[in-house]
C-alpha cells in the first residue's frame, strides 16, 4: 500500500520509544545501578549511565546470598519442572486424543480444572501432602480403620521442589491442540505399516511435536525459574534455596549501608537466565505462549 | 495374492446405518473399482477390509480366513490413502521402509529392498528428500511405494488421485495398471470419478447409499445399468432418461407428444406399464425434419472429437452426441431419432433395469421374464 | 473435533494419562478436598477431633473487616493493573502493526519484561521507585512525603500494580498484535480506499476487529490479577501486605492467615471463595470462546 503519512509515522515511532523506555527503562536502570558504585547509585538525580563497577558488585552480590547455592537449585528446579511438564503432557494428550475411550474426557476434565485451582488457595493442604506424600492413602485408609506406618517426606528435597509443579493444563492442551491438526490418515498409515500405538507414539509424534516442545520449554522454563511461593515454603534447609528466595538476602538491611548497587547486581544475575531464554528463543516463546492459550 | 470374501457387511456408526449389508467377491489377482458418488460407503468399506472401521455386522474374509477381529497390520493389506499420509519427519526412504523397520527387517535388507522398491516407481534418486521437498506425483509415487515394500497380499487404493492435476492423473493412472500386471496382487481401488473407474477396472462395483447398485465388467456395465442410479452415473455425458408408459397396440412409447417407436416383444412384455426409458446421448441421431423428436438446441459443446448439444425435451435435460461436422448451433431446432435396439428400461416405481431375453427367444417366454435384476451380483 | 483413528485399548491410554493424573490427584484434587473439608469444620482450641461448623467459618471470615478490605483491594488491583496492561499493550501493537522500518527492533523488547518474576521485578521497581533514592527522590524534593510507599497505603498499591502493568503489558502486546496481524490487510486497503488516515484505521477497523481478543485478555488479566502467581509474588516481597493492610491482596490474606495465624479454616472458607470466582471468571471465558466458534 502506498501512502505517505508523515505525522501519523513521526507519532508512531514516538509512542514507539516511549514503550521501549517505559518497558524497558527498569532494565536500564538495574543495569546502571548494578555497575555503579554505592555513592554513585544513591546519588540524587539518579544516573542512567553504566559505570565500571559491575563485576565487583557481582561477586559481592554472588557471596552475600550464596548466589552458587541458589542459582544450581533453581537450575536444577527449572529443568526439572521443564522436563517434567514436557514428557507427562504429552503423554496425557496422546491419552486423550488418540484412544477410542470414555475415560478421555475424565483425563481432559481433570486436569482442565487444575487451571481453576492455584497454588494459593490450596496451599497448606498442598504442603501437607508434601510433607507426607502417603498423607492421603493413610487418611483414606484411616477411614476404613486401616493403619499404615510409612512416610514419604518431601520437604527440603528436589523432587519436594518440582513434582507438585509438574502438572500442567496449558502443556497438556498445547499438545492436544496439535495432535488434533494432524490428519487421521497418518496415525492409519502407521497402523497399515504395522506399527501400534506406543510406537507411533515414539516414531511420528514426538518427533513431529519438536516445535511445540522447544515451544513449550521456553514457556516452562521461565515459569520453573520464576517459581516463588512454593520454594519459599517447601525449603526451609540452606542448601536447597532457590534464587527467588535469596532476592530477600540481597536487600540492604534497613538500617546498615544502602548499597543498592549490590543488591541490583545480585538481581540482574538472578533476571539473566528467563530473559536470555525469551530473547534468543523469543520466536518459541512467542508461539508457546500463544497457542496455549487457544 | 488371495482372495477376498464379504459377506452380509453391515456399518453402522452409533444409529446410523451406512452400509446396508454388502455380499461380494474379489477373485485373487483381479484389479476391482468401487464406484460411488461422496458419502455412498465406498471408503467405508474399503477401510473395513483395511482393518481401520470396525465391522457392525457381516463377516470379511481375506484368503479363506476371517479378518473381522484383526489388527490392520495383521491382514497383509498395503493401502495408499488420499492425501498419501507420507510421514512428513522421514525421507524418503524412511518412508518407503517404515513398515519393514516396524517388522524388524535387518538395515541391510531393508536398505537394498527399499533401493529396490523406489527403482520400480522411479524415485532412486529422491531417497535423501523430505515429502515437502516432492511435487504433488513423486509423493503419490513415495505412497505407492511404501505400499508396494511389504509385498502385500492386497493393495487397497483410497482415492488416490484425486489429489493430483488432470495431466498427471492419466499418467499415475496408467503406471497403476502397469504395477498391477507387474505385481497381480488383489487391488481394491476406490473412487468417484468414472474414467478412473472405467479404464482401471478388471471388475467394476457402483455403490450407492451405501448398498452395492451392480458389480460388472466396466463395460457390462456400460451397456446393460442395472439401474437408473448407475445409468445416469457412468457415461459422460449422462444417459438420458425419462419417464413414460409404453402403448402395446403401436408399440411405442410418447416423449413429449412424439410417438417413439419400440421393439414390439417389450411393448409386449411391459403391458403398458409405467416405465423409465433411458438412451446414451452418444447413440441418438440426427434426422431428417418432420422424423423423430424436434429439440430446440440450448447450447452445444464442443469436444473435439464431436459435439453435444444440450436441449429440453419434456422439461429434462437432454444431451446427443452428434459428429464434429454436423452443422447445429444453439437456437436451431434439429430432430432427433432414438434407435429402439438402443432404448434402455426400467422400472418407474424402484429404477430397476427390466432385462429382457435375447432376440431370438420366443414371445411367451419374454412376456413371463420381464423381471426386475437383483443388485448384487456374485462376482467371479 | 473428534479424531477417526483412534487405537483400541483400554489400558494404554490409562497408562500414558496415569503419571500426570497421579500427579493432579495428589497435589491439586486431595488438597482441595482438604480445604473444602476445612472450610466447614473448626478444629477445638484445645486439641481434639475437628467439627463440622456449617458456614460459621464463612460467616466469620465475610463479618471481618480485614476481608473485605482484601476484597476492595484486590479489585483495585484486578482492575487498574488489567486495564493499564491492555492500554499499553493495545497502543504498542497498533504502532508497531504498522511495520514501519524498525518496528521488529520495539517488538523484540516489548516482551522482555514478562521473562521476569514478580518479585524480581519488585526488588527492581523498590529501587527505581523508592522514595528516598532514583527516580522517586526527585519528586520528593518538592515537597516530603509526595511519594512514599513505606508510609502511605495507597502510594504502596500503586507501587504494585505498576509492577504488574510493567510486566504484564508484554503479555498484551503479544496477544494483541496477534490479532492485529489476523485482521486481512484487505480491511485496511479499503478503509484507506475510502480515504481513512491511520489513526482513523486504527479507531475504526482495527479495535472493533480486536474485540474477541481484548475479551479474552480483559478476563485473562482479571484472573491473574486476582490470584495469578505474580500478585501474591509482588506483594509478598515488595511491601508484605503493608502498610496497614493497604496491599493486602485476597490471595495474600489466604497464604499470610493460614502460615502466619494458623486459621486454616478461616483461609479455607476464604479460598473456596476465591475458587468460585475463579470458575465465575473461566466460565464467562467458555460462554465467549463457544460463542466465537459457532461465528466463523
Amino acid at each position: 500500500m502506498i501512502q505517505r503519512t508523515p505525522y501519523a509515522d513521526a507519532f508512531t515511532y514516538a509512542i514507539m520509544m516511549l514503550g521501549f523506555f517505559l518497558l524497558l527503562g527498569p532494565f536500564l536502570v538495574v543495569i546502571a545501578g548494578a555497575s555503579q558504585t554505592m555513592q554513585q547509585v544513591n546519588t540524587v538525580p539518579f544516573s542512567f549511565l553504566p559505570q565500571g563497577e559491575f563485576m565487583k558488585n557481582a561477586s559481592a552480590a554472588w557471596a552475600r546470598a550464596d548466589l552458587r547455592t541458589a542459582m544450581t537449585n533453581s537450575l536444577i528446579m527449572a529443568a526439572l519442572v521443564t522436563a517434567g511438564k514436557v514428557a507427562l503432557s504429552a503423554c496425557t494428550a496422546f491419552a486423550i486424543v488418540f484412544f477410542r475411550t470414555p475415560l478421555k474426557h475424565v483425563f481432559f476434565w481433570s486436569v482442565f480444572i487444575t487451571l481453576m485451582l492455584p497454588l494459593e488457595v490450596r496451599v497448606v493442604p498442598t504442603y501437607a501432602v508434601a510433607a507426607d506424600l502417603f498423607q492421603p492413602v493413610k487418611s483414606v485408609l484411616s477411614l476404613f480403620g486401616l493403619d499404615i506406618k510409612i512416610e514419604w517426606n518431601l520437604l527440603n528435597s528436589y523432587a519436594g521442589l518440582t513434582l507438585p509443579l509438574i502438572a500442567t493444563a496449558t502443556g497438556t492442551f498445547l499438545y492436544r491442540q496439535f495432535f488434533m491438526t494432524l490428519p487421521d490418515e497418518l496415525a492409519e498409515a502407521a497402523r497399515m505399516d504395522g506399527s501400534g500405538s506406543v510406537r507411533f507414539f515414539f516414531d511420528m509424534l514426538l518427533p513431529l511435536s519438536r516445535t511445540n516442545m522447544l515451544a513449550l520449554t521456553t514457556i516452562m522454563f521461565v515459569y520453573g525459574w520464576n517459581q516463588y511461593l512454593w520454594p519459599l515454603l517447601m525449603v526451609t534447609d540452606p542448601s536447597y534455596k532457590t534464587v527467588m528466595m535469596s532476592l530477600r538476602a540481597l536487600l540492604p538491611s534497613d538500617n546498615g549501608i544502602p548499597d543498592w548497587n549490590v543488591t541490583l547486581a545480585g538481581s540482574l544475575i538472578i533476571m539473566a537466565p528467563p530473559v536470555i531464554v525469551v530473547a534468543v528463543l523469543q520466536r518459541w516463546f512467542v508461539r508457546g505462549l500463544v497457542s496455549s492459550e487457544k | 495374492m488371495a482372495d477376498i470374501q464379504i459377506r452380509a457387511v453391515r456399518k453402522s456408526y452409533g444409529k446410523t446405518p451406512t452400509l446396508h449389508g454388502i455380499d461380494l467377491s474379489f477373485a485373487s489377482g483381479e484389479f476391482v473399482v468401487i464406484l460411488g458418488p461422496s458419502g455412498c460407503g465406498k471408503s467405508t468399506l474399503l477401510r473395513m477390509i483395511a482393518g481401520l472401521e470396525d465391522i457392525t455386522a457381516g463377516d470379511i474374509a481375506i484368503d479363506g480366513r476371517v479378518v473381522n477381529k484383526m489388527e490392520p497390520r495383521e491382514r497383509g493389506c498395503a493401502m495408499v490413502f488420499q492425501n498419501y499420509a507420507l510421514y512428513p519427519h522421514m525421507t524418503v526412504a524412511g518412508n518407503i521402509g517404515y513398515a519393514l523397520k516396524v517388522s524388524g527387517v535387518p538395515k541391510a535388507e531393508r536398505e537394498r529392498r527399499i533401493a529396490e522398491t523406489a527403482k520400480i516407481v522411479g524415485l532412486q534418486d529422491y531417497l535423501e528428500r523430505r515429502p515437502a521437498a516432492l511435487s504433488g506425483g513423486q509423493r503419490q509415487r513415495v505412497a505407492m511405494a511404501r505400499a508396494i515394500i511389504r509385498e502385500p497380499k492386497v493393495f487397497l487404493f483410497d482415492e488416490p488421485l484425486s489429489n493430483l492435476d488432470a495431466k498427471l492423473r492419466v499418467t499415475m493412472r496408467a503406471e497403476i495398471r502397469k504395477l498391477h500386471q507387474r505385481l497381480s496382487a488383489t487391488s481394491v481401488f476406490v473412487t468417484h470419478d468414472q474414467v478412473e473407474a472405467m479404464t482401471l477396472a478388471d471388475r467394476l462395483v457402483v455403490m450407492n447409499r451405501g448398498h452395492v447398485e451392480q458389480v460388472g465388467r466396466p463395460l457390462d456395465i456400460y451397456h446393460r445399468p442395472a439401474s437408473t442410479f448407475v445409468a445416469s452415473f457412468i457415461g459422460a455425458p449422462a444417459m438420458n432418461l425419462f419417464k413414460t408408459r409404453t402403448e402395446v397396440e403401436t408399440a411405442t412409447v410418447r416423449l413429449d407428444g412424439a410417438a417413439i417407436p419400440i421393439d414390439p416383444l417389450v411393448a409386449h412384455a411391459l403391458q403398458g406399464r409405467d416405465v423409465i426409458v433411458g438412451i446414451r446421448p452418444e447413440q441418438c441421431r440426427l434426422t431428417r425434419e418432420g422424423h423423430g423428436i424436434p429439440a430446440r438446441i440450448d447450447f452445444v459443446e464442443e469436444l473435439g472429437v464431436g459435439r453435444v448439444i444440450h436441449c429440453e425435451i419434456a422439461g429434462e435435460a437432454f444431451a446427443a452426441a452428434v459428429a464434429e461436422d454436423a452443422e447445429v448451433a444453439a437456437g436451431d431446432t434439429v430432430w432427433l431419432s432414438l434407435p429402439p435396439e438402443q432404448l434402455h428400461y426400467f422400472d418407474a416405481e424402484s429404477g430397476r433395469r427390466i432385462e429382457f431375453p435375447l432376440p431370438g427367444t420366443d414371445i411367451p417366454a419374454a412376456r413371463s421374464s420381464a423381471s426386475i435384476t437383483h443388485p448384487t451380483g456374485v462376482l467371479s | 473435533m473428534e479424531k477417526r483413528a483412534v487405537f483400541k485399548s483400554w489400558w494404554l491410554p490409562v497408562l500414558f494419562a496415569l503419571p500426570q493424573l497421579v500427579l493432579i490427584l495428589l497435589f491439586f484434587y486431595w488438597p482441595v478436598a482438604a480445604v473444602v473439608n476445612w472450610a466447614f469444620t473448626l478444629e477445638p482450641p484445645f486439641g481434639g477431633a475437628a467439627e463440622f461448623v456449617g458456614f460459621a467459618n464463612f460467616r466469620e471470615a465475610l463479618s471481618d473487616p480485614f476481608y473485605w478490605n482484601s476484597v476492595v483491594v484486590s479489585l483495585i488491583f484486578a482492575t487498574v493493573g488489567p486495564f493499564f496492561c491492555i492500554f499499553i499493550g493495545l497502543t504498542l501493537a497498533l504502532a508497531v502493526d504498522r511495520q514501519l522500518p524498525g518496528s521488529g527492533f520495539f517488538r523484540f523488547f516489548y516482551i522482555l519484561p514478562f521473562a521476569i518474576a514478580g518479585p524480581a521485578a519488585g526488588m527492581a521497581f523498590r529501587f527505581i521507585l523508592s522514595p528516598e533514592r532514583g527516580l522517586a527522590a526527585s519528586i520528593n524534593a518538592l515537597s516530603p512525603d509526595l511519594w512514599n510507599p513505606a508510609k502511605y497505603g495507597s502510594h504502596a498499591l500503586a507501587l504494585v500494580i505498576i509492577i504488574f502493568i510493567w510486566k504484564w503489558s508484554g503479555y498484551t502486546f503479544i496477544f494483541l498484535l496477534a490479532g492485529l496481524q489476523s485482521v486481512p490487510r484487505a480491511l485496511g486497503e479499503a478503509a484507506a480506499m475510502d480515504g481513512a488516515g491511520p489513526i482513523r484505521r486504527a479507531i475504526d477497523v482495527q479495535v472493533p476487529l480486536l474485540a474477541p481478543t481484548l475479551f479474552f485478555l480483559l478476563v485473562t488479566m482479571m484472573t491473574e490479577g486476582f490470584v495469578g502467581a505474580d500478585t501474591f509474588g509482588i506483594v509478598h516481597s515488595v511491601t508484605g501486605g503493608g502498610p496497614n493492610h493497604g496491599t493486602e491482596v485476597m490471595v495474600y490474606r489466604i497464604v499470610d492467615e493460614a502460615f502466619q495465624g494458623l486459621n486454616y479454616s478461616g483461609a479455607s472458607a476464604q479460598s473456596i471463595i476465591l475458587i468460585g470466582l475463579i470458575m465465575l471468571f473461566t466460565f464467562i471465558q467458555f460462554r465467549f470462546i463457544e460463542k466465537r466458534v459457532h461465528y466463523k
